[in-house]
């Protein structure tokens, strides 16, 4: 009893085969391959921009830190109103008609932007510091509407503070605390303290930088490098890398929709895209299956040039034979 | 302990007094070990997979690619686990790392490469016919996989570029709800992740792929254009 359905021996009947060594030929080519890489390694190098730091933000663009840093004690800025998975927030909350997979997953990397990017790290470093501590608890004491009414004050005075050195002059104004807070958090920065003050989480190690990274997308600063860079989501940034490398080039169906109508001016681009990303690849994968895609490359013909040489052979035999 | 050790020796030990050396018709039906021997003996036969001769129709340039995605697949994993071994802070701070992160990059450039050069030319050649669908199927998903482990490479390389990426990429992936669980702003996560669980993935479904090549041997090309 033959129970395979399928016999190599009846399949190939008929069709002329010679002496082929597979291991030989993998051999060669992971030797032609690694000289290829050694080479491309050598001259091409790889990327390597440093990553941005706060303490690098800080230094480089201190008003877009102190008005983002005013931005997460608001609770206005991108990450403070994200929604899931971070808070309950609806400001990056995605919806497709009743198709809502963001909300449905729920919140499971909890970030509280306040208290995260500004109160907590604050708190931990107001050890010694008095009128640092006064004022944080001359915030942490007010109502939530004077809390507001102080920020709202203190974002209208920050684009045209000046700031120099550790100094940031704010004209008057009736921003309570603020200013004594903002200071000592820009100070934090600065010394790079803040850095590690954003990972803190009560246990010594750590690996999970979801807030300090959300923190930093959050100003223009890291924005606006990536930029010059090249790297915007409006200028392919997703497939790109820093320098002249190919960077995710197979990425390139993906970030192509970005560029395109409607996408590109979609409240809720990021769903879209995914979703028919999803589904072109449900389509790749049922090729075989689908009519019209499995016959276009019968239609093209490509094949009777891969294969030239069989169907030159199966010519001549079937002419030898008439 | 001991009384579920003895158990399980009952069930797997079933002769008693010991018998002869040879295997019997009668345990050979009944063993689960033989079940699989014979599996892989009629299905996977040792002369299908590593065979002597081809179809002189394997001559042609098209099935390089493929040969040449395993070699550049083996140089990604042997840069990785160098990598690997010297842990996330050498390959940014010593010129050796650097290289070796090179290395590790344009391998994975190459992969690439000629993965999509392979496909295009199992689309051309409709690689899926003569009922290996599958091949063509599990091919697919060993591209998307390869995809998201690229992603999580590119997240974990702790310079400039894994910021940004890790910073744009989670909108994408938080409005599909994978977020609550994917946490693509979490090195730890997407280390563990690119170093260990999507290659074994990968190494899986390409050991997968081949033996299904092999199994049915390189498929003919269509009788349709003679
Ligand atoms: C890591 C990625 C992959 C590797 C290492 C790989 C490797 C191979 C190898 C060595 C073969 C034998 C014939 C040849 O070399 O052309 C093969 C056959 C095949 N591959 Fe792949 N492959 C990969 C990905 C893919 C992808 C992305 C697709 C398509 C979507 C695909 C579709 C096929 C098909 C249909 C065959 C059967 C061809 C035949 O019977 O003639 N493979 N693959």
């Amino acid at each position: 009893m033959d129970r395979r359905k399928f016999d190599q021996g009846n399949y190939f009947r008929g069709i002329p085969t010679a002496p082929y060594d597979l291991i030989k030929e993998i051999s060669i080519a992971l030797v032609v391959m690694l000289v290829v890489v050694l080479a491309l390694a050598f001259v091409l190098s790889s990327p390597d921009v440093p990553p941005v730091t706060i303490q690098s933000w800080a230094h480089a663009a201190p008003l877009d830190f102190l008005e983002t840093a005013t931005t997460e004690l608001q609770g206005s800025s991108f990450t403070a109103d994200y929604g899931p998975p971070y808070n309950d927030g609806t400001g990056q909350v995605q919806t497709l008609g009743p198709l809502q997979p963001q909300v449905w997953a729920g919140i499971h990397q909890l970030v509280d932007a306040p208290q995260a990017d500004v109160i907590g790290p604050l708190q931990l470093a107001s050890v010694g510091r008095p009128a640092l501590r006064a004022a944080l608890s001359q915030y942490q004491q007010a109502s939530s509407s004077q809390q507001q009414s102080w920020l709202d004050a203190y974002a209208k005075l920050l684009p045209r503070a000046h700031v120099s050195g550790l100094q940031v002059t704010v004209g008057p104004g009736e921003d309570g605390p603020l200013n004594t807070m903002m200071v000592a958090l820009l100070a934090d920065a600065r010394s790079g303290a803040l850095d590690a003050l954003l990972m803190h989480s009560g246990r010594f190690y750590e690996t999970n930088y979801t807030q300090a990274l959300l923190f930093l997308g959050d100003g223009n600063y890291f924005a606006n490098l990536a930029s010059k860079l090249k790297l915007n989501g409006s200028q392919w940034g997703m497939m790109n890398e820093t320098g002249s490398y190919p960077g995710q080039s197979w990425l390139w169906l993906y970030t192509l929709w970005y560029q395109l109508p409607p996408f590109n001016s979609a409240g809720n681009a990021d769903l879209l895209v995914v979703l028919v990303m999803g589904l072109l690849s449900t389509l790749l994968i049922l090729v075989p299956f689908i009519p019209g895609l499995r016959d276009l490359p019968r239609w093209l013909g490509l094949h009777r040039l891969v294969w030239r040489e069989h169907y030159r052979f199966l010519n001549e035999r079937s002419r030898q034979r008439r | 302990m001991l009384a579920a050790a003895a158990a399980i020796k009952r069930a797997t030990l079933n002769a008693d007094p010991p018998t002869g050396s040879e295997e019997s018709d009668d345990e050979v039906g009944h063993s689960w070990t033989v079940f699989l021997r014979r599996l892989i003996q009629r299905e996977l036969p040792i002369e299908h997979m590593l065979p002597a001769r081809e179809p002189a129709y394997v001559g042609s340039w098209v099935y390089v690619f493929g040969v040449v995605t395993i070699a550049a697949l083996i140089l990604v994993i042997a840069s990785g686990m160098v990598l690997a071994f010297f842990g996330p802070q050498w390959w940014n701070v010593s010129p050796q790392g650097h290289f070796f992160n090179s290395l590790h990059f344009w391998s994975v450039q190459m992969f690439f490469v000629f993965m999509v050069l392979h496909l295009w030319g199992q689309y051309f050649a409709q690689g899926w016919r003569d009922g290996r669908a599958a091949t063509w199927m599990v091919g697919v998903v060993i591209f998307l996989a390869s995809v998201v482990t690229a992603f999580t490479g590119y997240i974990s390389q702790q310079n400039f570029d894994a910021q940004w990426i890790a910073v744009n990429a989670k909108d994408a992936v938080n409005v599909i709800g994978a977020g609550a669980f994917f946490n693509v702003l979490n090195f730890g996560q997407m280390y563990g992740l690119h170093i260990v669980l999507f290659p074994l993935l990968v190494v899986g479904l390409v050991a997968f792929h081949v033996v299904l090549v092999r199994r049915r041997g390189v498929v003919k090309p269509p009788e349709d254009a003679v």
